[in-house]
C-alpha cells in the first residue's frame, strides 16, 4: 500500500530529516511509527500525505507514484487518506455531524449519502447520540473519537494518525487504539505515529523506528 | 501476505463490477456520488452558509455594508442629480432661439418669402418675422430716440427672422445655426442664449467628474471588501488547513469567501438603494413646491428599473471581484 524507496528529505537550511528510507507497508495492516522527537516521524507523515515532497527517492501509495502527482491533483490524492491529529483539529463553529461530514462534502456526496455515512461512522466510534453537539462540549477522548470518525467517514484505504493519544490518559488511549484496531480489521491500512512505547507494546503490530532520520528497525 | 491482504486483493476487479456503488469507495473523484443536483445543492448550501457566517458578526457586517452602501450611493445620487438637471434644461428648448439678421438690401417682401420657405424646414418649430418697419417701430419705442429716427430718410434696420428650433441639444442647434447662416439672404445668424450652451458644457464636465468619482469609489469598495475577506481568511486559517488536509480543491476553499464577498456587496447595494430612496423621499415635497412656483408639472426623476438593477448588480459584482483578489493573494500562503 505504501512503499518508500531510497527516500530522502532535507528542509531548506536545516538538517536532513529523512535519510534513504526504504520500507513497505502492506494493505490492511497496522503500523506504528516511533522515535524521539526530531527523528523524522512528522516528515514521514507529511511525505505520505503529500504535504511535502521528497528530495530523492520514490514513494508509491496505492499504486500511485507521488512524484508524478501534480499540485493540481493533490486534493484528489488526499481523499484516499484519512488523517487524525494530536490536537484533533475539529472546527469549533460546527456540530459534530458537520465536522464528520466535512470529507464527504469536499468530495461532493449527496445529502442523503452524507447523512447515512456520517451516522455509520459516528456509530462506529459510539458517538451517534452526540451528533448535534459542538466539539468543545465533549471530553478530549470523545473529541478524538469524532476526529477518527471524520478520518474514516470517506472510507479511505489509508488512515494516518499523528500522536492520536498524545493528550489522553492511558485508559482513553487504549480505547482509541482499539478503535484503530477495528478499522484495521475492516481492511484499512493504519499508520500510527507515537512515542508512547508502553501503549504500543500492547498491540501486536509492526513497528517502524526512526532515529535521526534513519529507519533502524522495521519489525518489533 | 497477511490474511487481510488476500481479502483486499480482489478489491479492484470487484469494484469494477459494482462500480456504481459508492460503498466501495477508496478512489478519488469517481467515488463522489456527485451530480448536478449535488453540485447545485452544495452551492446553495455554501451561499446561505456564508450569509450565516457574516451575520454571526452583525455589527461588523453592518458597518462594512454601510460603508459600501455610502460609497455606492454617492455616485448614484450624483447621477440622479445630473439626470434631473438634464430633464430641466430640456424643458428650456423653447427658450433657445436663433436670430437671423438679414442683409440690409433684403426687402420685407423677400423676408416673408424666406420665412415661408424656412417654415418647411424639419428642424424649425416656429418662426417669426420682424419686418424692417416693425423693427424700426420697436426700436423707436424702446430706445426713446423716436424724434431723431423720424429724421431718417431710409430705414437702417434689417429684417430679422426669429427661429425656434425643434431640437434641443447644443450640437443640433449648432448645426442648424451653421445651415441658416449660409443662406444668401442672411447677414448674421446667432444664438440668443449662449448661456444655455455654457450650462450644457458645465453639465458635461460634471458628468465626467461623476464618472471619475464612481471609478474611484468602486476601487474603494474593492479594497474594503478585499480587506474584510482577508481578515476572514486569517481568522479561519485552521478551517482552511483542515479542508486542504481532507482533499479540498482550491475552488472548494475559495467558494465561501467569494460568496461572502457577494453578500457584502449585495447588502451594500441594498443599503445604497435605501439611502437614495430615502433622500428622494425627502426631496419630493420641496421639489413639488418649487415647480409649482414655476407653474410646472416637473416630476423628480427617481431610480428607474434599469438604474436600480445596475445598482443592485454593481455591489455584488464588486464584492465577488474584491473577494476574488483577496482570496487569490492570501489563500496560497496557507498550507497545512
Amino acid at each position: 500500500m505504501i512503499t518508500f524507496s531510497d527516500v530522502s528529505k532535507r528542509y531548506k537550511g536545516g538538517q536532513e530529516a529523512l535519510k534513504q528510507i526504504n520500507c513497505h507497508l502492506d494493505v490492511g495492516d497496522m503500523y506504528f511509527l516511533t522515535g524521539h522527537s526530531g527523528a523524522g516521524k512528522s516528515t514521514f507523515l507529511r511525505l505520505v500525505a503529500l504535504i511535502e515532497r521528497a528530495d530523492r527517492g520514490q514513494i508509491v501509495i496505492n499504486g500511485q507514484n507521488l512524484g508524478r502527482i501534480s499540485n493540481h491533483n493533490i486534493p484528489y490524492f488526499r481523499r484516499q487518506i484519512g488523517m487524525v491529529f494530536q490536537n484533533h483539529h475539529l472546527l469549533s463553529d460546527r456540530t459534530v455531524f458537520d465536522n464528520v461530514a466535512l470529507p464527504l462534502v469536499i468530495a461532493g456526496f449527496r445529502h442523503q449519502e452524507i447523512r447515512r455515512r456520517v451516522h455509520a461512522a459516528l456509530d462506529k466510534v459510539k458517538l451517534l447520540h452526540k451528533e448535534k453537539a459542538r466539539p468543545h462540549t465533549l471530553s478530549s477522548g470523545q473529541q478524538q473519537r469524532v476526529a477518527i470518525a471524520r478520518a474514516v467517514v470517506n472510507k479511505p484505504p489509508i488512515l494516518l494518525a499523528d500522536e492520536p493519544t498524545g493528550n489522553l490518559d492511558p485508559a482513553l488511549s487504549l480505547e482509541i487504539m482499539q478503535v484503530f484496531m477495528e478499522f484495521k480489521a475492516l481492511g484499512t491500512t493504519v499508520l500510527i505515529v507515537s512515542h508512547d512505547i508502553q501503549l504500543l507494546r500492547q498491540f501486536p503490530c509492526s513497528h517502524l523506528i526512526l532515529r535521526e532520520g534513519e529507519l533502524v528497525d522495521d519489525t518489533f | 501476505m497477511t490474511p487481510s491482504n488476500r481479502r483486499r486483493a480482489p478489491r479492484a476487479p470487484v469494484k469494477k463490477k459494482v462500480a456504481p456503488s459508492p460503498k466501495l469507495s477508496g478512489g478519488s473523484t469517481s467515488t463522489a456520488a456527485s451530480g448536478v443536483s449535488a453540485w447545485l445543492s452544495h452551492h446553495l448550501h455554501v451561499f446561505f452558509f456564508s450569509l450565516g457566517q457574516i451575520s454571526r458578526n452583525p455589527l461588523a457586517t453592518l458597518m462594512t455594508a454601510s460603508v459600501i452602501g455610502i460609497a455606492l450611493a454617492l455616485p448614484t445620487g450624483l447621477y440622479l442629480l445630473l439626470e434631473n438637471a438634464r430633464a430641466v434644461s430640456q424643458g428650456w428648448d423653447g427658450v433657445m432661439q436663433i436670430s437671423l439678421y438679414l442683409k440690409p438690401e433684403i426687402s420685407d417682401q423677400q423676408a416673408y418669402l424666406l420665412a415661408q420657405r424656412l417654415q418647411q424646414h424639419p428642424d424649425i418649430k416656429q418662426l417669426r418675422v420682424i419686418s424692417r418697419s416693425q423693427a424700426l417701430q420697436e426700436y423707436k419705442q424702446l430706445s426713446g430716440f423716436s424724434e431723431a429716427l423720424n429724421m431718417l430718410v431710409d430705414n437702417p434696420l434689417p429684417a430679422v427672422l426669429v427661429v425656434r428650433p425643434r431640437l434641443a441639444t447644443p450640437q443640433q442647434g449648432q448645426m442648424l445655426l451653421q445651415q441658416l447662416s449660409q443662406l444668401k439672404e442672411v447677414d448674421v445668424a446667432q444664438f440668443d442664449q449662449r448661456w444655455l450652451k455654457r450650462l450644457f458644457a458645465i453639465v458635461d464636465i460634471i458628468r465626467r467628474g461623476v464618472l471619475i468619482l464612481a471609478v474611484l469609489l468602486a476601487l474603494a469598495v474593492l479594497l474594503i471588501i478585499g480587506n474584510t475577506i482577508r481578515l476572514s481568511i486569517q481568522s479561519r486559517r485552521e478551517e482552511i488547513e483542515v479542508n486542504k488536509l481532507f482533499g479540498a480543491t482550491d475552488r472548494f476553499i475559495r467558494r465561501p469567501f467569494l460568496y461572502s464577498g457577494w453578500w457584502y456587496g449585495f447588502l451594500g447595494s441594498l443599503f445604497a438603494w435605501g439611502l437614495i430612496s430615502y433622500a428622494l423621499y425627502l426631496l419630493e415635497d420641496p421639489t413639488r413646491q418649487l415647480s409649482s412656483l414655476y407653474f410646472s408639472q416637473y416630476q423628480l426623476i427617481t431610480l428607474d428599473f434599469k438604474a436600480t438593477l445596475v445598482l443592485l448588480l454593481t455591489g455584488p459584482f464588486l464584492g465577488l471581484l474584491g473577494a476574488g483578489l483577496a482570496v487569490g493573494r492570501h489563500l496560497q500562503s496557507i498550507q497545512p
